[in-house]
């Protein structure tokens, strides 16, 4: 396809003034520019120079060999690099460079060579083409809506009116078994969410490996990551740890402003508080030694833990619960009761308790 | 070339084709169709061809991943795990990534042209906005476009938990918590949704099935949709020379577009297999299983849904004494959590549907455009897109806070003090400053088209005047500086003025108040007598530019 320079230009002209561009009305066209149409068409070193031509032809054709290449490497890596007997990550990783290079070459040297190819050696010339109507002309829009007319007409939807409105009432109710079916999704929540593993008597123990915790190694300023005895045997572990997870740390009593009305939930400067944010219920897992905050690295709420962890920042609102605790005869950490308030992340059916 | 259908075989196959499918019909209407052409049109293309590489490389996870939460013991290749008890849903993930040869690399390449396949679309649709693509009659394209970004959301965010890693468990622990906090139906939702407590034991099966096959055949079926109705439109194209409103300019699909787009659906997928060849994504690894107990400092979802979790980071429990969340009658209002949570993204999503149809209606233009805008060229239009955009980035910031904080040694409160503020100032801000720059790139345009370029050239006159000598613009740079129309702010109707046809006044005004006209050749004619040099002068007309802009608006206004 050698195009002559002006090919196609003749029909710019003809619809290229600016006419027919959309204007509001009362708008003075007279008072713009006019389109001047497209400008001549430049032609490429390889419209003119057969050598360019031919120099372009063997670049392409040398960037699809190195798409074979790729193709190669990818095919040595998989054979030449087994992951099965040398196990170390090291092996992994090289293996998943040299697959991810050969591959990633191959794919992408396709691409290139394709483009290459075709902004220098397919024709560039600009070709213009009419847009025509998005909608049908009146007579079309008259014959569409007779058509459906006639149709509703012969069917007797509008004159049947029994028939109608049984059809929409049948149909109305009929979704209803599709929504009946979802019920069992899952069961009410109940009052499942106000309860956790904890009750009097119940030791804590320390996450993950289950071992009590004697009063005796809780030293000031240590954190334990604490989970109810016996979790592990209960019917859903999981469940249960997302609500019962506790954080125990002893502090200074002189540092503690305690109330009153919590006192003996703590022993000997032991305090237990959930570890589940009252904001959306990420764990909360850091400890501030010097300043005795609790963040949570979700969305940064921060407990105090001399104010029986009340919120002093970001976007929690509650407290954490504490769990009210004390010791068995064998020195072991035990709770009293408990949570006094569902532990967790807030919910409709909640209640006013803090 | 015409020698390959002369030839007996393939015009009997050809024949044989059209006799069953009228392809000659097909190839007629199609194959030679002219596409305009821009960078920034390959934004769109990017998105198709990210999620055919998700297409590709999903299907290829699913042969060796168990969507289970049933929990098993494992005893694969990552010795640092091995005998922990952790959910099939993340042994398999292991298993592919440390057992499958080239498993870590396809699963990096799925996550890449995830993460790349939302970004695409993001860019996407700032293109499309900024140059004002959306308008009549691509309205409704518009909206599939936005329930495309919905639906690759929802992509990404159940992809993203199916490893059932710590990372992704705490993501899908903050949607638990915030599925809980909606009023009256937010208890039973969570319950129905993750068939009982958190976490129970079916989430990942229900996500695995959104995510291969509900959530993909609905993209599909949009994105069907999408591209017939961007076929049925023809693609709008940047004005210049030689493109009006009715005309198409630009190249054939076939041989050269064709080329070129398939070319780019290489490179794409190309890019994304270095990608992952080189830049480790998403190891699971490092996280280790699902446990509600333990977690990360530096927990940050996808990219893509931070914007969420920095809204929720923002939006403060207590506002001095007054708390956000509150009951009344027993039940409590978390607004701490609905705000953030689903208040702000539900009316970005509602004003990104609208915004057209907004458009359209304080603008008072019903006309059909199939030229694209230059953004300068609708500076309040501009403004509110770069607007919108701040709004967003702020957000996302906001989950980034404890990471700067830790990186850049400054407080993490002081660092969300400042972006609380941002989330209020910003976007203001950020629509002021745009427009200002657009208006002053319309006022360049103008001095450009009106008096030429400066050419360096100082000529001392006989009286001892100095200027700078400019060089005209030929016809078809001057062009693209005047082709743009003036705007029309929709006056109050004669008579009574209903409240709505006020408020449609006052923001008619607000969006095109400041603007700038587009030189008329009369103005050019001026210019060029006013000089009188033979040369068109400029220096001491600059000045007057600004105050013709601005005097042509409000003539027009009121």
């Amino acid at each position: 396809m050698k195009d002559s320079p002006t090919t196609g230009h003749a029909a710019v002209h003809s619809h290229g003034g600016g006419t027919d561009l959309a204007a509001p009305e009362g708008t003075d066209l007279e008072n713009r520019f006019a389109n001047p149409g497209l400008p001549a068409h430049r032609f490429r070193v390889t419209d003119t120079d057969p050598k360019a031509a031919r120099s372009a032809e063997r670049q392409v054709s040398t960037i699809f060999l190195l798409s074979a290449v790729g193709t190669v490497v990818f095919l040595v890596g998989y054979f030449a690099l087994p992951i099965e007997e040398d196990k170390s990550f090291e092996r992994l990783l090289l293996s998943t460079l040299v697959l991810g290079l050969g591959l990633g070459f191959a794919i992408f040297c396709i691409g290139i060579g394709l483009v290459h190819w075709a902004k220098t050696l397919m024709p560039d010339h600009e070709q213009i083409e009419l847009r025509h109507d998005i909608a049908g002309t009146e007579d079309d829009r008259r014959d569409a809506a007779n058509i459906i007319l006639d149709g509703v007409e012969e069917s007797g939807v509008m004159r049947r009116t029994v028939i109608r409105n049984s059809l929409i009432g049948a149909l109305g109710i009929l979704p209803i078994p599709a929504v009946v079916l979802f019920r069992d999704l899952g069961p009410l929540p109940g009052e499942v969410l106000r309860h956790s593993l904890w009750e009097n008597g119940v030791r804590l123990t320390r996450d993950p490996d289950g071992t009590p915790i004697r009063a005796a190694d809780v030293t000031y300023g240590s954190v334990f990551h604490v989970i109810p005895d016996g979790m592990e045997d209960s019917a859903h572990p999981i469940e249960e740890k997302a609500k019962a997870a506790v954080l125990l740390i002893r502090i200074q009593p002189e540092k503690v402003q305690a109330a009153p009305e919590r006192d003996g939930w703590d022993y000997d400067g032991i305090y237990a508080y959930s570890k589940i944010c009252t904001h959306v219920g990420c764990p909360v897992a850091l400890y501030e030694q010097q300043t005795h905050h609790l963040l949570c690295p979700c969305h940064q709420s921060t407990f105090d833990l001399t104010q029986h962890c009340k919120v002093i920042f970001g976007p929690a609102k509650r407290p954490l619960p504490q769990l009210p605790i004390t010791v068995d005869n064998e020195g072991y950490l035990v709770a009293q009761r408990d949570f006094p308030y569902p532990p967790g992340p807030s919910y409709w059916e909640r209640g006013e308790s803090e | 070339m015409s020698s390959i259908l002369t030839d007996k075989r393939t015009a009997t196959l050809a024949g044989y084709v059209d006799d069953r499918v009228g392809a000659s019909k097909i190839v007629k209407t199609f194959a030679r169709k002219i596409f305009p052409d821009h960078w920034s049109f390959m934004l769109g293309e990017v998105c198709l061809y990210t999620f055919v590489v998700l297409l590709i490389s999903g299907t290829f996870l699913t042969f060796w991943y168990t969507p289970s939460m049933a929990l098993t013991t494992y005893e694969g290749s990552y010795p640092a795990l091995v005998g922990q008890t952790v959910s099939e849903a993340y042994a398999t993930t292991l298993h592919i990534s440390f057992d499958i040869r080239g498993g870590l690399l396809i699963r990096q390449i799925h996550h890449w042209a995830a993460l790349l396949f939302v970004a695409a679309i993001l860019a996407h649709m700032a293109r499309i906005f900024v140059t004002g693509a959306f308008r009549k009659p691509r309205e409704l394209n518009w909206v599939v476009g936005c329930v495309l970004a919905i639906l690759a959301l929802a992509a990404g965010f159940t992809g993203y938990s199916l490893p059932d890693d710590l990372l992704s468990g705490n993501g899908l622990r903050i949607i638990s918590g915030v599925i809980q906090a909606i009023p009256v139906v937010g208890t039973y939702m969570a319950f129905f949704i993750f068939g009982g407590e958190f976490p129970g034991e079916v989430i990942i099966p229900r996500l695995f099935i959104m995510h291969v096959m509900l959530i993909p055949a609905a993209l599909l079926a949009m994105i069907g949709i999408h591209l017939g109705m961007l076929v049925m439109h023809k693609h709008m194209q940047f004005p210049g020379p030689g493109r009006t409103n009715n005309n198409v300019v630009g190249y054939p699909v076939l041989p050269v577009y064709a080329a070129k787009a398939g070319g780019f659906f290489f490179i794409v997928f190309g890019v994304v297999v270095l990608m992952a060849a080189t830049v480790t994504i998403n190891p699971i690894w490092n996280y280790g299983p699902y446990d509600p107990s333990p977690i990360g400092a530096g927990t940050q979802p996808d990219w893509y849904i931070l914007f969420v979790d920095g809204a929720l980071r923002l939006m403060p429990g207590w506002l001095g004494p007054v708390p956000t969340e509150f009951s009344t009658f027993g039940y409590v209002w978390s607004l701490n959590i609905l705000l953030p949570g689903a208040v702000v993204p539900g009316i970005m999503i509602m004003g990104l549907f609208a915004y057209p149809w907004i458009e359209q209606w304080l603008t008072g233009d019903t006309r059909e455009h199939h030229l694209l805008d230059r953004p300068r060229n609708k500076p309040t239009r501009t403004g509110l897109g770069v607007a919108a955009l701040v709004f967003y980035v702020v957000m996302a910031l906001a989950a980034t806070n404890d990471l700067v904080a830790t990186h850049f040694h400054i407080s993490i409160n002081d660092m969300t003090y400042v972006l609380r503020t941002l989330f209020f100032v910003g976007p203001p801000i950020a629509f002021w400053v745009t427009k200002r720059i657009c208006l002053g790139l319309q006022r360049r345009d103008r001095e450009l088209a009106l008096h030429g370029r400066e050419s360096g050239r100082i000529v001392r006159t006989a009286d001892g005047e100095y200027f700078e000598v400019h060089e005209p613009l030929d016809v078809y740079e001057r062009w693209n500086l005047v082709q743009h129309e003036d705007e029309v702010v929709v006056p109050l109707p004669q008579g009574r003025a209903t409240t709505l046809d006020k408020l449609r006044a006052r923001l008619s005004a607000f969006f095109f108040e400041d603007r700038i006209a587009p030189v008329t050749p009369a103005e050019l004619e001026a210019a060029h007598a006013h000089g009188g040099h033979g040369e068109v002068e400029s220096g001491h007309d600059v000045p007057a530019v600004g105050a013709t802009g601005h005097g042509t608006g409000s003539s027009h206004g009121h």
